[in-house]
């Protein structure tokens, strides 16, 4: 594994120099946009192997590692302050980054912002979608429907629970959380209408005893299957498990974590989409700035389908599947209303996943135990 | 086995059972740093002893595959940090309380650079009793899963009370807390104790940071302690060095740390941030219940850099 450190970086430089020298000696320049040989940066807030986000980010990383004329820089554990500028301008200046995919939520605003105008000529890839028109034109965002995978998941998990209750684990009330719990339990309820989710905030994207606190008063209140959006499953996944509750995976596969209770799971799937964008930036053309994808266009995938998903169940999921991939699938649709009441949708009315509606989420939908606040 | 509907119940529950899983890191770091400033030092860096004693144990416990090597190898670096302070804060003019500082980010960073290799594999996890074999409802009996390690803390607080008041071993280390000339008089070496002090204090830490990875929350990430260790140094003074206080103070915290999800799982979920304040609006409000002007250092070892 390649990893960002001070012997890497020499050899680069070294091996760069010459590269250098020997176009200096051929004569040769190189072409201004396409290029043969590129150096991408990846930046993880957290560790890479974390079963969770930055696991997901570094899975598509490798596959950029193994496209021809591509080096790979990858630092973890950077946090969402000056130090990421730091480390980004550290991969430009001494490593000739030309693209980098700072992948934390936070990089973004103020850091991204104030680093793309000095360095017009590098690529800053964003993931979050924070990405709008005024922004520097070398930075983008990307981001993928995943609230889909998470309906997925609630499909599966209203099968699988006897209870009919199922519970979430969350990190914090943002829009994309909250549209994550929403969509696992419209998923159970389009299986059983009577099913109610549990959610549980701990307040931070990762505090393990706190996770496992949450997981087991989940448990303690009956729920018998159980997701998360933390950013590392892990915690969340062995003691649900420990607890007999199904689980229900988030950002990458948690199935060697939970064995025959795994039920399925919603995973991003990052390497076809820096495949992608390298791609594209070795053969000069442009990236759009503001990326989006689903399940249709490989920006997440489903976990394989574990043990204990019955054969009905399993019809139904691929069904759902099959209608999300075709399109024009609202998960969010009328009539409904928030778990206060208010009308969120009325009947007839949908916000499919390509809506920007549901990227201002602010609340929890009817059958959702919880608060935003 | 079927779950029963426990509805408010779970509050109550979730804090007894909170305070039996969470406690035990709370339990070991403030016994250690008992030990540590009963000795007149103040030793910050049990932080860093409690990662990576964290990492050591799962990593040992991987390679091994038994979790009590584990906690033996964490207890063993732990001892090795408190030594490392100890050794240091010999030296004329060294302050206890910075070289602790540099010890917790010595010990974090340390552990963070070894534990790489280890946050995928999953170790062996270190048994538990099932003390609710009596009951038939199954949250009562995940509740009362009580980890040896746990009971073993228990032990220790009394053994450790015992011992300072007791033993001529206490005795020794209460002098020397209290008095550097005193115990030089009787022909004692402060350093010396002070040294060995802040190494059982370290290999304390180090068991509870094995807990943390091996048992509850049972895995070795780098935010596996979220500040417990500095937590843990801050429930002595308000246990007033004393161990038998500081097995409870532990408890308390561990109980306050379950209310905030278990407030959510039964349906006051409004404010949650608040909840999780818990423990530590708890500290103050005893801290403040507690406190008189007239002995506000009641109980502190009159050699601690803090009474000084």
């Amino acid at each position: 594994m390649t990893t960002f450190t001070p012997l890497n970086r020499r050899r680069f430089l070294g091996a760069s120099t010459a590269a250098l020298g020997a176009a200096a000696l051929g004569g040769l320049s190189r072409p201004a946009m396409a290029a043969d040989n590129l150096t991408v940066g990846f930046i993880y807030v957290g560790p890479k192997d974390d079963f969770g986000y930055n696991q997901a980010h570094a899975e598509g990383a490798a596959a950029v590692k193994a496209m021809a004329g591509v080096t790979v820089l990858e630092e973890e554990n950077v946090p969402e302050s000056q130090d990421v500028q730091n480390t980004m301008e550290s991969m430009i200046n001494f490593d000739g980054a030309g693209l980098l995919f700072p992948t934390s939520f936070g990089y973004f605003n103020p850091h991204i912002l104030e680093l793309a105008p000095k360095y017009s000529d590098v690529r800053f890839e964003h993931c979050g979608g924070l990405w709008t028109e005024g922004n520097p034109t070398n930075a983008g965002s990307y981001f993928g429907y995943i609230g889909m995978g998470q309906y997925l998941n609630g499909v599966a998990a209203g099968h699988a629970s006897k209870t009919k209750k199922i519970g979430f684990v969350a990190a914090k009330p943002i829009p994309q959380v909250l549209n994550n719990i929403n969509s696992f339990l419209l998923g159970a309820r389009a299986v059983d209408p009577t099913i109610t989710c549990q959610v549980i905030f701990t307040g931070e994207w990762s505090l393990a005893v706190k996770e496992a606190e949450a997981t087991n008063a989940l448990a303690d209140q009956g729920c018998d299957v159980i997701t998360c959006h933390v950013d590392g499953p892990k915690v969340v996944c062995e003691t649900a498990v420990a607890r007999g509750a199904y689980v229900c995976g988030y950002h990458a596969d948690q199935s060697p974590l939970a064995g025959d209770m795994y039920l399925t799971g919603a995973e991003w799937n990052w390497a076809s989409v820096y495949t992608d964008m390298v791609a594209k930036t070795m053969a000069g053309e442009p990236i759009d700035n503001f990326v989006r994808g689903g399940l249709a266009d490989g920006f997440i995938k489903m976990s394989p389908l574990g043990p204990a998903v019955s054969d009905t169940a399993r019809a139904q999921f691929e069904a759902v599947k099959a209608e999300i991939v075709a399109g024009g699938f609202a998960a969010i649709k009328g009539p409904l209303k928030d778990n206060k009441g208010n009308v969120i949708a009325a009947a007839g009315e949908g916000f499919v996943e390509t809506d920007v509606k549901l990227e201002s989420m602010d609340y929890l939908v009817e059958g959702v135990l919880g608060s935003t606040s | 086995m079927d779950q029963v509907e426990i509805g408010l119940w779970g509050v109550p529950l979730a804090i007894l059972g909170g305070a039996i899983r969470v406690s035990t890191p709370f339990i070991f770091v403030s016994l250690g740093e008992c030990l540590t400033e009963r000795s007149g030092r103040i030793n910050l860096g049990l932080e860093g002893t409690l990662v990576f004693g964290a990492m050591s144990g799962y990593a040992v416990a991987y390679e091994s595959g038994n979790p009590f090597v584990g906690v033996l190898a964490a207890a063993l670096a732990g001892a090795c940090f408190g030594l490392l302070h100890g050794w240091i804060c010999k030296f004329k003019g060294v302050n206890d309380i910075a070289v602790g500082i540099a010890m917790m980010l010595f010990g974090m960073g340390l552990a963070f650079f070894f534990g790489k290799p280890y946050i995928q594999p999953q170790a062996p996890d270190l048994p538990a009793f099932n003390l609710g074999w009596w009951s038939d409802i199954p949250q009562l009996r995940a509740a009362l899963q009580v980890n040896v390690l746990f009971i073993a803390g228990g032990l220790l607080a009394v053994a450790m009370a015992w011992m300072f008041r007791s033993t001529r071993v206490g005795l020794i280390v209460r002098v020397v807390g209290d008095s550097t000339d005193a115990a030089r008089a009787m022909g004692l070496s402060p350093d010396r104790v002070r040294l060995l002090a802040t190494g059982a204090g370290g290999a304390l830490a180090g068991i509870g940071g094995a807990y943390l990875s091996l048992y509850y929350p049972g895995s070795w990430t780098e935010g596996v302690s979220s500040g417990q260790g500095l937590m843990a140094i801050a429930l002595v003074i308000f246990a007033r060095w004393n161990p038998i206080n500081c097995f409870w103070a532990a408890l308390l915290f561990g109980g306050a740390g379950a209310l905030g999800p278990a407030l959510q799982s039964v349906g006051v979920s409004e404010g949650y941030y608040l909840f999780f304040a818990a423990p530590y609006v708890l500290t103050l409000g005893l801290l403040i219940l507690t406190s008189s002007p007239d002995r506000a250092m009641q109980g502190a070892p009159l050699e601690l850099s803090l009474t000084k």
